[in-house]
Protein backbone atom coordinates (compact mmCIF):
# COMPACT_ATOMS: atom_id res chain seq x y z
CA UNK A 1 0.00 0.00 0.00
CA UNK A 2 3.04 2.47 1.17
CA UNK A 3 4.20 2.13 -2.12
CA UNK A 4 1.83 2.06 -4.11
CA UNK A 5 1.06 5.43 -2.04
CA UNK A 6 4.43 6.60 -3.19
CA UNK A 7 3.99 5.61 -6.90
CA UNK A 8 0.56 7.64 -7.49
CA UNK A 9 1.75 11.02 -5.49
CA UNK A 10 5.24 11.19 -7.68
CA UNK A 11 3.09 10.52 -10.77
CA UNK A 12 0.75 12.46 -10.96
CA UNK A 13 0.08 14.61 -7.42
CA UNK A 14 3.47 15.71 -7.20
CA UNK A 15 4.24 15.20 -10.53
CA UNK A 16 8.70 16.17 -11.18
CA UNK A 17 8.10 18.39 -13.57
CA UNK A 18 4.90 20.18 -13.28
CA UNK A 19 4.61 20.73 -9.41
CA UNK A 20 7.97 20.19 -8.71
CA UNK A 21 9.99 21.91 -11.56
CA UNK A 22 12.73 19.59 -11.79
CA UNK A 23 14.31 18.63 -15.01
CA UNK A 24 12.54 21.57 -16.71
CA UNK A 25 15.18 22.73 -18.75
CA UNK A 26 15.18 19.38 -21.24
CA UNK A 27 11.26 19.76 -20.94
CA UNK A 28 11.33 22.66 -23.01
CA UNK A 29 14.51 21.84 -24.76
CA UNK A 30 13.92 17.98 -26.01
CA UNK A 31 9.79 18.24 -25.83
CA UNK A 32 9.23 19.31 -29.69
CA UNK A 33 8.70 15.51 -30.80
CA UNK A 34 7.07 12.36 -29.50
CA UNK A 35 9.91 10.13 -30.64
CA UNK A 36 12.68 11.86 -29.16
CA UNK A 37 10.80 12.68 -26.29
CA UNK A 38 10.05 8.97 -25.23
CA UNK A 39 14.24 8.26 -25.63
CA UNK A 40 14.97 10.89 -23.54
CA UNK A 41 12.46 9.18 -20.45
CA UNK A 42 14.35 6.58 -21.83
CA UNK A 43 18.03 7.75 -20.97
CA UNK A 44 16.30 9.19 -17.80
CA UNK A 45 14.85 6.48 -16.23
CA UNK A 46 18.09 4.58 -16.78
CA UNK A 47 20.31 6.93 -14.85
CA UNK A 48 17.74 8.33 -12.39
CA UNK A 49 17.26 4.58 -10.78
CA UNK A 50 20.72 3.96 -10.92
CA UNK A 51 22.08 6.91 -9.41
CA UNK A 52 19.39 6.34 -6.62
CA UNK A 53 20.81 3.45 -6.22
CA UNK A 54 24.10 4.44 -5.47
CA UNK A 55 23.70 7.41 -3.59
CA UNK A 56 21.33 5.95 -1.21
CA UNK A 57 24.26 3.35 -0.69
CA UNK A 58 26.83 6.48 -0.18
CA UNK A 59 24.95 8.30 1.64
CA UNK A 60 24.24 5.40 4.36
CA UNK A 61 27.82 4.08 4.34
CA UNK A 62 29.77 6.29 4.07
CA UNK A 63 28.46 9.70 4.37
CA UNK A 64 26.09 9.02 7.09
CA UNK A 65 28.90 6.75 8.70
CA UNK A 66 31.58 9.14 8.75
CA UNK A 67 29.70 12.07 9.24
CA UNK A 68 30.10 13.95 6.56
CA UNK A 69 26.76 14.70 5.25
CA UNK A 70 28.17 18.17 3.70
CA UNK A 71 29.67 15.99 1.44
CA UNK A 72 26.39 15.46 0.21
CA UNK A 73 26.11 17.72 -3.01
CA UNK A 74 29.61 17.05 -4.06
CA UNK A 75 29.49 13.47 -3.81
CA UNK A 76 26.05 12.66 -5.31
CA UNK A 77 26.83 15.36 -8.33
CA UNK A 78 30.38 13.24 -8.97
CA UNK A 79 28.35 9.81 -8.86
CA UNK A 80 26.24 11.58 -11.24
CA UNK A 81 28.63 12.40 -14.25
CA UNK A 82 30.22 9.22 -14.01
CA UNK A 83 27.79 7.04 -13.94
CA UNK A 84 26.37 9.14 -16.99
CA UNK A 85 29.83 8.55 -18.90
CA UNK A 86 29.82 4.47 -17.57
CA UNK A 87 26.57 4.20 -18.84
CA UNK A 88 27.19 5.93 -22.47
CA UNK A 89 30.59 3.67 -22.59
CA UNK A 90 28.88 0.57 -21.52
CA UNK A 91 25.78 1.26 -24.40
CA UNK A 92 28.28 1.75 -26.83
CA UNK A 93 29.93 -1.81 -26.25
CA UNK A 94 26.76 -4.09 -25.56
CA UNK A 95 23.80 -2.15 -27.48
CA UNK A 96 25.09 0.02 -30.23
CA UNK A 97 21.44 0.10 -31.55
CA UNK A 98 20.05 1.67 -28.58
CA UNK A 99 23.17 3.62 -27.83
CA UNK A 100 22.64 5.09 -31.42
CA UNK A 101 19.21 6.18 -30.18
CA UNK A 102 19.95 7.64 -27.09
CA UNK A 103 23.19 8.85 -27.73
CA UNK A 104 22.88 12.67 -27.92
CA UNK A 105 20.76 12.54 -24.88
CA UNK A 106 23.02 10.70 -22.31
CA UNK A 107 25.59 13.65 -22.17
CA UNK A 108 22.87 16.32 -21.52
CA UNK A 109 21.57 13.97 -18.13
CA UNK A 110 24.76 15.36 -16.42
CA UNK A 111 22.99 18.53 -15.57
CA UNK A 112 19.14 17.14 -15.42
CA UNK A 113 18.48 18.41 -11.95
CA UNK A 114 15.42 15.96 -11.82
CA UNK A 115 18.26 13.28 -11.25
CA UNK A 116 19.88 15.12 -8.68
CA UNK A 117 16.78 16.12 -7.13
CA UNK A 118 15.53 13.02 -6.69
CA UNK A 119 18.48 11.71 -4.92
CA UNK A 120 18.35 14.37 -2.55
CA UNK A 121 14.85 13.63 -1.97
CA UNK A 122 14.73 9.94 -1.48
CA UNK A 123 17.42 10.77 1.24
CA UNK A 124 15.63 13.62 2.32
CA UNK A 125 12.26 11.56 2.87
CA UNK A 126 13.94 8.79 4.94
CA UNK A 127 13.38 6.24 2.39
CA UNK A 128 14.74 2.51 3.14
CA UNK A 129 16.11 1.01 -0.08
CA UNK A 130 13.51 -0.60 -1.62
CA UNK A 131 11.14 2.63 -1.22
CA UNK A 132 13.97 4.64 -2.52
CA UNK A 133 14.15 2.66 -5.80
CA UNK A 134 10.20 2.62 -6.52
CA UNK A 135 10.14 6.82 -5.79
CA UNK A 136 12.97 6.91 -8.86
CA UNK A 137 10.99 4.64 -10.85
CA UNK A 138 7.60 6.54 -10.18
CA UNK A 139 9.79 9.73 -10.33
CA UNK A 140 10.89 8.40 -14.32
CA UNK A 141 7.58 6.93 -15.15
CA UNK A 142 6.04 11.16 -14.01
CA UNK A 143 9.09 12.58 -15.96
CA UNK A 144 8.07 10.69 -19.10
CA UNK A 145 4.39 11.40 -19.16
CA UNK A 146 4.60 15.16 -18.89
CA UNK A 147 7.58 15.32 -21.25
CA UNK A 148 5.61 13.01 -23.94
CA UNK A 149 2.12 14.55 -23.44
CA UNK A 150 3.54 17.75 -23.64
CA UNK A 151 5.26 16.82 -26.96
CA UNK A 152 2.35 15.68 -28.28
CA UNK A 153 0.93 19.24 -27.60
CA UNK A 154 3.42 20.87 -29.40
CA UNK A 155 3.41 18.62 -32.51
CA UNK A 156 0.06 20.08 -32.45
CA UNK A 157 0.82 23.34 -32.13
CA UNK A 158 3.00 24.19 -34.99
CA UNK A 159 -0.32 23.74 -36.95
CA UNK A 160 -1.85 26.59 -35.45
CA UNK A 161 -1.66 30.01 -35.91
CA UNK A 162 0.13 31.84 -32.99
CA UNK A 163 1.31 35.55 -32.80
CA UNK A 164 4.51 35.89 -33.70
CA UNK A 165 5.94 37.73 -30.00
CA UNK A 166 4.57 34.13 -28.81
CA UNK A 167 5.90 31.79 -30.97
CA UNK A 168 8.23 28.89 -29.98
CA UNK A 169 9.14 29.24 -26.45
CA UNK A 170 6.95 31.82 -24.51
CA UNK A 171 3.76 29.54 -25.86
CA UNK A 172 5.34 25.75 -24.63
CA UNK A 173 5.50 27.66 -21.13
CA UNK A 174 1.69 29.14 -21.10
CA UNK A 175 1.06 25.51 -22.82
CA UNK A 176 2.99 24.06 -19.93
CA UNK A 177 1.35 26.22 -17.28
CA UNK A 178 -2.38 24.89 -18.55
CA UNK A 179 -0.52 21.19 -18.56
CA UNK A 180 -0.08 21.97 -14.80
CA UNK A 181 -2.96 23.51 -14.36
CA UNK A 182 -4.71 20.04 -15.17
CA UNK A 183 -1.89 18.08 -12.71
CA UNK A 184 -3.15 20.19 -10.02
CA UNK A 185 -6.38 18.70 -10.67
CA UNK A 186 -4.57 15.37 -8.81
CA UNK A 187 -3.42 17.42 -5.51
CA UNK A 188 -4.80 15.77 -2.78
CA UNK A 189 -4.73 12.18 -4.45
CA UNK A 190 -0.82 11.75 -2.44
CA UNK B 1 31.53 47.54 -19.15
CA UNK B 2 30.00 45.29 -22.25
CA UNK B 3 30.62 42.16 -20.55
CA UNK B 4 28.47 43.46 -17.39
CA UNK B 5 25.79 45.09 -18.84
CA UNK B 6 24.99 41.89 -21.94
CA UNK B 7 23.63 39.66 -18.63
CA UNK B 8 20.92 42.00 -18.08
CA UNK B 9 18.88 42.12 -21.59
CA UNK B 10 20.59 41.15 -24.11
CA UNK B 11 21.96 37.86 -23.42
CA UNK B 12 19.80 37.63 -19.92
CA UNK B 13 20.42 34.22 -18.99
CA UNK B 14 16.37 33.32 -17.95
CA UNK B 15 14.40 35.45 -20.90
CA UNK B 16 16.55 34.87 -23.75
CA UNK B 17 19.09 32.12 -22.83
CA UNK B 18 16.81 29.95 -21.14
CA UNK B 19 19.10 28.77 -19.18
CA UNK B 20 18.98 27.78 -15.07
CA UNK B 21 14.83 27.49 -15.75
CA UNK B 22 14.37 25.07 -12.51
CA UNK B 23 15.16 27.73 -10.20
CA UNK B 24 13.65 30.46 -12.03
CA UNK B 25 9.98 28.17 -11.88
CA UNK B 26 10.52 26.42 -8.68
CA UNK B 27 11.82 29.49 -6.15
CA UNK B 28 9.77 32.61 -7.13
CA UNK B 29 6.85 32.24 -5.43
CA UNK B 30 7.52 35.73 -3.65
CA UNK B 31 9.88 38.84 -4.37
CA UNK B 32 12.27 38.07 -1.72
CA UNK B 33 13.34 34.28 -2.29
CA UNK B 34 13.90 35.15 -6.00
CA UNK B 35 15.99 37.91 -4.83
CA UNK B 36 17.38 35.19 -2.57
CA UNK B 37 18.01 32.21 -4.58
CA UNK B 38 19.57 34.90 -7.59
CA UNK B 39 22.22 36.62 -5.58
CA UNK B 40 23.26 32.95 -4.03
CA UNK B 41 23.62 31.81 -7.81
CA UNK B 42 25.66 35.10 -8.68
CA UNK B 43 28.10 34.54 -5.79
CA UNK B 44 28.40 30.71 -7.19
CA UNK B 45 28.79 31.99 -10.65
CA UNK B 46 31.52 34.94 -10.11
CA UNK B 47 33.54 32.52 -7.55
CA UNK B 48 33.51 29.06 -10.21
CA UNK B 49 34.17 32.26 -13.24
CA UNK B 50 37.35 33.45 -11.04
CA UNK B 51 39.06 29.99 -10.13
CA UNK B 52 38.26 28.10 -13.76
CA UNK B 53 39.91 31.62 -15.49
CA UNK B 54 42.62 30.86 -13.27
CA UNK B 55 43.19 27.15 -13.70
CA UNK B 56 42.01 27.00 -17.14
CA UNK B 57 45.89 25.87 -18.55
CA UNK B 58 46.10 23.29 -15.88
CA UNK B 59 42.94 21.66 -17.11
CA UNK B 60 42.79 18.71 -19.47
CA UNK B 61 40.92 19.53 -21.97
CA UNK B 62 38.96 15.77 -21.44
CA UNK B 63 38.41 15.90 -18.05
CA UNK B 64 37.09 19.48 -18.20
CA UNK B 65 33.86 19.42 -17.23
CA UNK B 66 34.03 17.46 -14.36
CA UNK B 67 36.65 19.70 -12.64
CA UNK B 68 34.35 22.62 -13.65
CA UNK B 69 31.37 20.80 -11.78
CA UNK B 70 33.94 19.88 -8.56
CA UNK B 71 35.05 23.37 -8.42
CA UNK B 72 31.19 24.73 -8.69
CA UNK B 73 30.04 21.94 -6.21
CA UNK B 74 32.57 23.16 -3.74
CA UNK B 75 31.04 26.82 -4.01
CA UNK B 76 27.81 25.48 -3.74
CA UNK B 77 28.29 23.62 -0.40
CA UNK B 78 29.99 26.66 1.04
CA UNK B 79 26.81 28.82 -0.16
CA UNK B 80 24.48 26.10 1.46
CA UNK B 81 26.65 25.98 4.67
CA UNK B 82 26.84 30.06 5.08
CA UNK B 83 23.17 30.52 4.18
CA UNK B 84 21.97 27.55 6.93
CA UNK B 85 23.74 29.28 9.57
CA UNK B 86 23.18 33.55 8.80
CA UNK B 87 19.75 33.35 7.18
CA UNK B 88 17.90 29.95 8.12
CA UNK B 89 14.41 30.93 6.99
CA UNK B 90 15.38 31.95 3.32
CA UNK B 91 17.25 28.38 3.64
CA UNK B 92 14.35 26.74 4.66
CA UNK B 93 12.42 28.48 1.76
CA UNK B 94 14.54 27.38 -1.16
CA UNK B 95 15.29 24.08 0.35
CA UNK B 96 16.23 21.55 -2.51
CA UNK B 97 16.91 24.04 -4.58
CA UNK B 98 20.40 25.22 -3.42
CA UNK B 99 21.84 22.04 -3.69
CA UNK B 100 20.73 22.19 -7.18
CA UNK B 101 22.66 25.33 -7.98
CA UNK B 102 24.98 23.04 -8.87
CA UNK B 103 23.13 21.78 -11.95
CA UNK B 104 22.29 25.00 -12.84
CA UNK B 105 22.88 25.08 -16.88
CA UNK B 106 23.92 28.50 -16.52
CA UNK B 107 26.70 28.15 -13.98
CA UNK B 108 28.40 25.22 -16.04
CA UNK B 109 27.49 27.40 -19.30
CA UNK B 110 29.69 30.65 -18.15
CA UNK B 111 32.65 28.47 -16.98
CA UNK B 112 32.37 26.79 -20.34
CA UNK B 113 31.51 29.33 -22.78
CA UNK B 114 33.44 32.52 -21.04
CA UNK B 115 35.72 31.47 -18.00
CA UNK B 116 38.06 28.93 -19.74
CA UNK B 117 38.13 31.13 -22.71
CA UNK B 118 39.20 34.58 -20.99
CA UNK B 119 41.11 36.07 -18.62
CA UNK B 120 40.45 36.62 -14.56
CA UNK B 121 38.94 40.01 -14.65
CA UNK B 122 36.76 40.20 -17.51
CA UNK B 123 35.43 36.40 -16.36
CA UNK B 124 34.76 37.79 -12.79
CA UNK B 125 32.79 40.59 -14.70
CA UNK B 126 30.80 38.37 -16.86
CA UNK B 127 29.81 36.59 -13.93
CA UNK B 128 28.35 39.41 -12.11
CA UNK B 129 26.96 40.42 -14.87
CA UNK B 130 25.13 37.32 -15.80
CA UNK B 131 24.44 36.22 -11.66
CA UNK B 132 22.65 39.79 -11.10
CA UNK B 133 20.76 39.57 -14.91
CA UNK B 134 19.44 36.01 -13.25
CA UNK B 135 18.90 37.54 -10.36
CA UNK B 136 16.56 40.74 -11.86
CA UNK B 137 14.75 38.40 -13.96
CA UNK B 138 14.00 35.95 -10.90
CA UNK B 139 12.98 39.17 -8.44
CA UNK B 140 10.61 40.60 -11.66
CA UNK B 141 9.08 37.01 -12.07
CA UNK B 142 9.05 36.67 -7.80
CA UNK B 143 7.41 40.07 -7.75
CA UNK B 144 4.94 39.16 -10.57
CA UNK B 145 3.52 35.99 -8.78
CA UNK B 146 3.84 37.94 -5.61
CA UNK B 147 1.64 40.55 -6.48
CA UNK B 148 -0.72 38.89 -8.60
CA UNK B 149 -0.96 35.93 -5.86
CA UNK B 150 -1.23 37.32 -2.81
CA UNK B 151 -1.92 41.16 -3.47
CA UNK B 152 1.43 41.56 -1.92
CA UNK B 153 5.46 42.61 -2.59
CA UNK B 154 8.62 41.76 -0.70
CA UNK B 155 5.99 40.60 2.28
CA UNK B 156 4.15 43.88 2.05
CA UNK B 157 0.58 43.52 1.46
CA UNK B 158 -1.31 46.52 -0.32
CA UNK B 159 -4.30 44.74 -1.32
CA UNK B 160 -6.63 43.22 0.96
CA UNK B 161 -8.54 39.78 0.94
CA UNK B 162 -6.82 36.62 -1.11
CA UNK B 163 -5.40 36.99 -4.60
CA UNK B 164 -5.52 34.52 -7.32
CA UNK B 165 -3.75 31.79 -5.61
CA UNK B 166 -2.75 29.90 -9.11
CA UNK B 167 -0.22 32.12 -9.40
CA UNK B 168 1.70 31.23 -6.42
CA UNK B 169 1.06 27.57 -7.28
CA UNK B 170 3.03 25.91 -10.16
CA UNK B 171 0.91 27.03 -13.08
CA UNK B 172 1.40 30.62 -12.65
CA UNK B 173 4.77 30.02 -12.66
CA UNK B 174 5.37 28.86 -16.15
CA UNK B 175 2.10 31.51 -17.35
CA UNK B 176 3.93 34.29 -15.87
CA UNK B 177 7.13 33.18 -17.70
CA UNK B 178 5.65 32.88 -20.80
CA UNK B 179 4.34 36.45 -20.67
CA UNK B 180 7.59 38.09 -19.10
CA UNK B 181 9.51 36.31 -21.92
CA UNK B 182 7.18 37.71 -24.91
CA UNK B 183 7.44 40.79 -23.00
CA UNK B 184 11.35 41.00 -23.25
CA UNK B 185 11.30 39.54 -26.55
CA UNK B 186 9.74 42.86 -27.70
CA UNK B 187 12.15 45.10 -25.81
CA UNK B 188 14.99 43.64 -26.98
CA UNK B 189 13.35 44.38 -30.52
CA UNK B 190 13.19 47.54 -29.91
CA UNK B 191 16.52 48.58 -29.14
CA UNK B 192 18.63 45.95 -31.53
Amino acid sequence: MEYILIIIAAIFANNIVLMKFLGVCPFIGVSSKVETSVGMTGAVTFVMVIATIVTYLLQKYVLDAFEIGFMQTITFILVIASLVQLVEIILKKVSPSLYQALGIFLPLITTNCAVLGVAILAVQNEYNLLESVVYAIANAIGFGLALIVFAGLREHMDMVKIPKAMKGVPIAFVVAGLLALAFLGFSGLG
Amino acid sequence: MKNFTKGFFKENAVFVLFLGLCPTLGVTTSAINGLGMGLATTFVLVMSNLVVSIIKSQIPDKVRIPSFIVIIASFVTMVELLMQAYVPALFEQLGLFIPLIVVNCLVLGRSEAFASKNGVLSSIIDGLGMGLGFSMALTILGGVREILGSGAIFGYKFIEGDGMLAFVLAPGAFIALGYLIVMINKINKKTA
